[in-house]
């Protein structure tokens, strides 16, 4: 894989981008982010495949819909440095009048996001949506979908995983970040959602477990066997374990930084811990 | 005064279905979810007709705006279809986030609105869907008064580029809208001339409009019978050039007086030509079971309710 050492130097990058754009503004979710990097940037760089550009209707390219909305700084910085904005727009995150929202939208025009998140557990509906569209539309191209596993919590998913097994909806992999913390806590505290690989599968999903989620290359190939399985009559279901604050040692093995940012002295030690890479924007 | 004939009652949901059975004839892009209410919805032909453009999804609510949402998202211009409780109450924060603030072309249409549901009772009869598609940014919402508008409306909203709440009912009434009257949508109707009063009446409400404006003229009141089908975007000329002719205004609607139409015209109103009002329409309560005519009798909802509040506005002009 000769793309890999550029992608680690993306990781590594993309992860400065999210602490320093929490950092400014003392607000966002870097938790989540950090431990999704590797997924976000293998999805979007290796995995999926996409058209030049951006138009909303997506026809003949791969789709993805982040449903658990609040982690937008890895979002932001993986579409930036993907070219579906500029990478000096990441200066404005959560600013007044700028397009890149605490929650990710439509709203303001940002290329690279096709549906609203934030309000948890609708993600998997809309993705289903476009999915069909997409079967409707004679477009062989997949749809890719992220959760929260708290976000599993919610109601409105499982409703959504019910309908697309009971319609053979096999051409989405909804993957699950299933880091085991949420703002209050371990979900195992929160609310314990049992087996969720049982639970999947009971529903009628094919699943399969990426046990290094915060490996690149593991990543890769476990997406790329997701993707191998889609076709076949069943949705399929990746869960993803991943370390919440991955990256910076003093963010990993809590809910913490879920929801908080690093004050000056803290972002000087997690940057430092991701020597800069390909240019801090 | 202008007479308008009944060509035959007929429910509202009848016209959505023929409206949406005449989208599958000719928009190929049109696609329709329902949640388990096929029948209720009058969806049968379109199905019928174009079974891999019918998303059946069960009952869940929630899972079918997100999955319209996303139908939009590859061109597709998704009807649901449910009660109007199930369309607005159960599932506001997936309108809100998924269609309203993701600017989703999804047409939310609503049967069984209002107590015309009947012997349901309160759990299915929603008297505060206006108010809540109302407030949403972005959302158009009509309600619709009879079999033909309701097919008009149906065939417009497809042509319209955003969310629409299309709100319609249950039962048979009359359906006296010309066959080939264009839907405008944000366009009132001028249903009759006068010069006492203005009625302003949306839904199931006109019909009962045009009775109160025959039993007026009986007593020498000449009533503005005028149909606003929009609720949003309100056509706020039609209802000012009225008012400054009659100097007070009737709103009607199947619908709480807080939310509704009156609450749009009388907001309108304060701020361009403060004029007397009276409301008819429920007053902040639930429904109940019963038959329609009932229960429109019991919560001020018919031509009698009207006639009372023209007499009533009248003294305060």
């Amino acid at each position: 894989m000769p793309k890999l050492q550029e992608l680690q130097d993306l990781t590594v990058q993309v992860r400065r981008d999210i602490l320093r754009m929490v950092h400014k503004v003392n607000s966002g979710h870097p938790g989540g982010s950090l431990g999704c990097t590797e997924f976000i940037v293998a999805l979007y760089n290796e995995v999926m495949e996409l058209k030049d550009g951006f138009d909303m209707d997506g026809k003949d390219e791969d789709l993805f819909f982040l449903s658990n909305g609040h982690i937008s700084p890895v979002f932001y910085s993986v579409l930036a440095r993907k070219g579906y904005f500029p990478v000096e727009e990441l200066n404005t995150f959560r600013l007044i009048d700028s397009r890149l929202q605490g929650h990710p939208t439509t709203h303001e025009g940002l290329p690279g996001v096709r549906i609203a998140s934030g309000s948890l557990g609708q993600g998997m509906s809309v993705a289903l949506g476009a999915a069909q569209a997409k079967k409707l539309n004679k477009d062989s191209k997949l749809v890719y979908t992220l959760h929260g596993d708290g976000e599993l919590q919610e109601g409105q998913n499982w409703e959504a995983i019910m309908y697309a097994a009971g319609k053979k909806v096999d051409n989405i992999i909804s993957t699950i970040d299933y880091n085991g913390q949420q703002i209050d806590g371990a979900t195992n505290d929160v609310l314990p959602m049992g087996d969720l690989k049982k639970k999947f599968e009971a529903f009628g999903w094919d699943v399969l477990d990426i046990k290094e989620g915060n490996d690149l290359e593991a990543v890769i190939k476990g997406m790329k066997e997701a993707k191998s399985r889609t076709g076949k009559g069943k949705p399929v279901c990746v869960l993803l374990h991943t370390v919440m604050g991955h990256g910076v040692d003093f963010m990993m093995y809590t809910h913490a930084w879920h929801g908080k940012a690093p004050n000056d002295e803290q972002l000087a030690t997690a940057l430092g811990q991701n020597p800069e890479t390909l240019g801090d924007y | 005064m202008k007479k308008y004939i009944d060509q035959g009652k007929n429910d509202t949901r009848s016209g959505f279905g023929a409206g949406l059975t005449e989208l599958g004839r000719t928009n190929p892009n049109v696609v329709a979810l329902c949640a388990d209410l096929v029948g209720s919805l009058k969806m049968e032909k379109f199905i019928e007709e174009n079974p891999e453009r019918f998303f059946q999804i069960g009952i869940a609510e929630a899972n079918m705006m997100g999955i319209a949402a996303g139908l939009t998202i590859g061109g597709k211009i998704p009807f649901t279809g449910t009660f109007a409780n199930f369309s607005t109450g159960r599932v506001y924060d997936q309108i809100r986030q998924s269609i309203a603030y993701s600017d989703k072309n999804v047409k939310i249409c609503a049967s069984h609105a209002g107590v015309t549901l009947g012997e349901d009772g309160a759990t299915h009869q929603i008297l505060e869907d206006l108010g809540l598609m109302k407030m949403l940014p972005g959302m158009t919402v009509i309600n619709t008064c009879d079999y033909n508008q309701t097919k008009a409306a149906t065939i417009a909203i497809a042509e319209h580029h955003g969310p629409v709440y299309l709100r319609f009912g249950r039962p048979k009434v009359a359906n006296f809208t010309p066959v080939d009257q264009k839907f405008e949508i944000g366009k009132a109707v001028m249903l009759n001339e006068g010069t006492d009063v203005t009625i302003v009446a949306t839904g199931h409400l006109v019909w009962e409009a045009l009775i109160a404006a025959e039993n007026l003229e009986k007593q020498g009141i000449s009533a503005e019978v005028i149909n606003i089908h929009t609720i949003k975007p309100l056509d706020g000329e039609a209802v000012l050039k009225s008012v400054k002719k009659t100097g007070c205004v009737v709103t009607a609607e199947e619908h709480n007086y807080l939310g509704g139409l009156g609450e749009s015209i009388s907001g309108f109103l304060a701020t361009t030509h403060p004029t007397p009002q009276e409301f008819v329409a429920t007053k902040d309560t639930f429904g109940e079971s019963g038959t329609p005519e009932q229960l429109m009798d019991k919560y001020g909802l018919n031509n009698k309710a009207i006639v009372n509040a023209v007499v009533n506005v009248l003294k305060r002009k």
